[in-house]
Parts: C-alpha cells; structure tokens; sequence
C-alpha cells in the first residue's frame, strides 16, 4: 500500500477492519462473478473449442506474429527516434531568439499536436506513399509525436533554473555550449519519464497501421483471424487474447524502464543534495 | 477547396462534425464517470478494490485504442452482442478514456494537501465523506490542466472510430474519395473540423482553469 493513498482513511481498528474484510470479500465475490460471466460467455460461444485455438500450432500462424511483432518493433523504432530529433529541432526552434523561427516552430508544434494521427497517418498514405505504407505510419508518427516531445524537452530546458544558464554566460560560454553542455543534459534528465511516457503513447499508435493495410501485430492478427476458417467460425477472440497481453507487455516494460530511470534520478540528486549544501 | 460547397456535401460534413462531437461528448461524460469511480477503486482502503482498480487501468491503459475498437467490432459479435457501430465506439472510447482520468484524478488527490484529509477523518468523517465532500473538490480544480489534455484528446482519439465504419467527421472522407475529389481538399476540410472542435475545447478548459485556479 502507498503511503499516499492511506492519508485518506485511519489506521483501522479492530470493527473498521472487520467491515474492510466484509467489503473485500464481497467485492471479490463481485469480481469473480464478473469474471465467472466473461468465462460462460466465451465458453458458451464456443471460443474456448480447440478447433479455434489449432491455428496457433502453425508455424505458418506463429511466423506471421513474430513477423507482425518485428515490424511493430521495427516502426516504433523508427517513429521514437525521429520523434525524438524533430522533436529536439522544433524545441530548439521555440526556445530561439529569432521570432520568425519562433513563431514557424510554434505553428508547427501547434498544428501537428491538434491534428488526428488517424487522419495524418491515412492523408499521407493516401496522397504520397499508397505503396509503401510503413513511411506512411513512421512519418505521421514522427510528426505528432515530434511535436508533443518538443513541448516536452521545451518544459524541461525552461524548468532548469535560470542561475544554471546565468553561470555558463558568466564563465564565457557561447549559446550554443550553455544549450548543450548545461541545459540539455539537465532537462533530459529531468523529462526522461515524460519522454518515454510519449515512446508508450508512440508504441500503441503503431497499431493505426491497421487502417492503411501496414503488416503490423495488429493487421497481422486482423489477417490471420479472417483467414483462419474454423468448424466455430473465425478465430477473433483467440487472436485478441493472444495479441493484447503482447502490447500491454510492452508498454508496461517501457512504463517500467521509466519508473526506474526516474527512481535512479531521485537517488543521484538525493545524493548530490548533501555536497550542495 | 471549394468542394464543401458543391452536391449536397455540406450537408455529409455537418452531420460528420455533428456526429463527432456527439460521440466525443457521451464517451467523454461517461469516461469521467468511470474514472471517477476507478480512482475511488484506487484509493480505497479495500485490497482488492485497489488491486482490481490497478489491474483494471493499467490493462487498459496500456492497451492501444485501436486494438480495442478492433475487440469490440470483431469480438463482441461473436459472443452474441450486436450492437450498433456508435455504441461500440462509445464503448471503446470510454473503457480507454476512463483509465487516463482516473490517472489524472489519483494523482490530482495526491496533490491535495494531507492536512485537509486529516481535518475531515478528526471531525469524524468516513472514507465516502473525506473523499467526496473535502477531498475530490478540491483535487478536481487542481487537475483542469491535465484533465483537458485527456480531452482534448478525445476527439481526435474518436477519429479512429472512423476507420472502424462509424459515421463520423473521419469517415466522410472515404465518401468524398469515392466521389474522386481531390485528396488535398478532403483532408483540407476534415482537418479543419477537427482543428475546429480541438480549439473549442482548449479553449474551455483555459477559461476553466483560470476560473477554477487556487490561490495558495
């Protein structure tokens, strides 16, 4: 239990704990009916029959996830670390003291974080690149996510205290060394959660591929569930129940790398706090 | 560019635009009912309450919105439920939404101040009191900003449903193509619609904010 959420309610006594113990077990009880009824259901529409789940003894079937999960794999990459550099070039072009650089960065991060990545992602597959849909998805990625990492880099090179850039032109730092050599380093530091907090946002878009025939997780399971003719039909439930534990895994390893980037952050500046003073 | 104005387009636009606000607006009402309550799952003093609430948002939330518009097109079908398109997209759109304000909610009552938690349980006030009479208020004018960017979301989230054929702002495009316009002045007018609504509502949620904002 967080210590945070126990603010709200006293240690309980022996009756507050007894009525804890009343609510737990009947809203276990609920759960479980809940999942007892998501259970029957399935069961009774027969997606629990083997002849649904055969497919997925194919190596044919299992190749063609694997493949889906590297093309996945293989856009993120691709969307993450573009995202990252127009990100990084639209922050820098904000944070400019020139105004028309200024105002065209603004308008860009403005237009492209109000923009639907649905729409972005169909318009461009549908006007430039109807044959290769993966530059498509990378680009319309790359664009709205460059744009909301922008705002992100941006809150964090001005979250660093001003002495910290003071200091730098004191000793005769040029512009461009205070940026890179002293605020950089520090609003990364500062923002890595956010920014990989936008990666997750970036991993689950990847799976928009699937309205411009992109052959990523989720189209690749779109195909081999209407493809697959079973006995029982086609085998959506089974392909759901075997692709979403697959993205959820992978987010939640990316939200974890943030968790434990940020807790290693907290420890170096507890550690550093000390010398400070 | 002139397109919207010829045949009976303007007519397809509106009821598109029209059709995207009503799906933004009901998802959008009960994902903040959802929310609420996830998060009063989350802080519970009940175990399994908060264990169910974390497994609960943490699914959901890591799950992409179009792999839940995919479960509910493909899926629900299949086990009996036929349902219109615009309630299978009000569904996915809120089981996602629903987890993002429930984040925003939690972390919006961590932001209130200890003390006030304490003032309400020494005056006798139970779980249900403290968190809906002292403590939900006051963490509901410190989570405006955050709020809105999940709404803000919302309705260019909603365009996914366009690919899923719900009748939508998004989904007039493929009549459109179909016509064989231009495809620069297609997306030329969608985008501007959405751009259009996602003003409106920031715009909102500024005046909330500044409205709403706690002198401390």
């Amino acid at each position: 239990m967080s210590s945070t959420s126990s603010v709200l309610y006293d240690a309980p006594g022996p009756r507050a704990k007894a009525r804890y113990r009343a609510f737990g077990v009947l809203s276990a009880l609920g759960i479980a009916g809940l999942l007892w009824y998501v259970y029957v259901q399935l069961n009774d529409a027969g997606q629990f029959s083997s002849a649904l789940w055969a497919p997925f003894e194919y190596t044919a079937v299992q190749q063609r996830i694997l493949d889906g999960l590297l093309n996945t794999l293989e856009a993120f990459g691709l969307a993450a670390v573009f995202s990252l550099l127009l990100g990084a070039l639209l922050a820098a072009g904000r944070l400019s003291e020139h105004k028309a650089v200024r105002s065209v960065a603004t308008a860009i991060v403005q237009f492209f974080r109000a923009m639907p990545l649905v729409i972005l992602i169909f318009g461009l597959y549908a006007a430039f690149f109807t044959a290769q849909p993966l530059i498509a998805l990378v680009l319309g990625l790359t664009l709205y996510n460059g744009a909301v990492q922008a705002e992100i880099i941006r809150g964090g090179i001005n979250a660093v205290p001003r002495g910290q850039a003071e200091a730098g032109y004191a000793l005769g730092l040029r512009k461009s060394q205070v940026m890179f050599t002293i605020l950089v380093p520090q609003a990364v530091r500062s923002m890595l959660p956010a920014i990989i907090g936008q990666l997750v946002v970036t991993l689950k878009d990847t799976s928009l591929g699937i309205i411009i025939s992109l052959n990523e997780l989720l189209y690749m399971g779109k195909l081999i569930a209407s493809n697959t003719s079973t006995p029982q039909g086609y085998p959506y439930i089974p392909v759901l129940l075997v692709i979403a534990p697959i993205y959820i895994a992978l987010c939640l390893a990316l939200t974890a790398l943030a968790k434990w980037i940020e807790a290693r952050g907290r420890r170096g500046a507890n550690r550093r706090t000390p010398a400070a003073a | 560019m002139g397109i919207l104005f010829e045949d009976d387009n303007f007519a397809l636009f509106r009821d598109g635009f029209l059709r995207t606000i009503e799906l933004s607006a009901i998802s959008g009402a009960l994902a903040l009912l959802l929310g609420v309550l996830l998060a009063a799952f989350r802080v519970s003093p009940v175990p399994v309450l908060r264990g169910f609430g974390t497994v609960w948002v943490n699914a959901f939330r890591n799950t992409p919105l179009t792999l839940l518009f995919f479960a509910v097109t493909f899926a629900l079908p299949r086990l009996g439920v036929h349902l219109p398109s615009f309630t299978l997209a009000v569904i996915a759109l809120t089981a996602y939404t629903g987890s993002f304000v429930c984040e925003v909610l939690r972390a919006g009552i961590n932001t209130v101040p200890i003390g006030q938690a304490e003032a309400a349980r020494s005056l006798g006030l139970t779980f249900g009191q403290t968190l809906t009479s002292v403590v939900l208020p006051q963490a509901a004018r410190s989570v405006v900003a955050p709020m809105g960017s999940v709404f803000i979301a919302l309705p260019r989230n909603s365009a996914v449903a366009g690919a899923f054929s719900v009748t939508e702002l998004f989904s007039t495009q493929a009549t459109w193509t179909d016509r064989g316009y231009p495809i620069f002045a297609i997306f030329f007018w969608i985008a501007l619609g959405y751009l259009l609504i996602s003003t409106v509502i920031t715009q909102l949620f500024r005046f909330l904010e500044n409205r709403l904002a706690v002198a401390r």
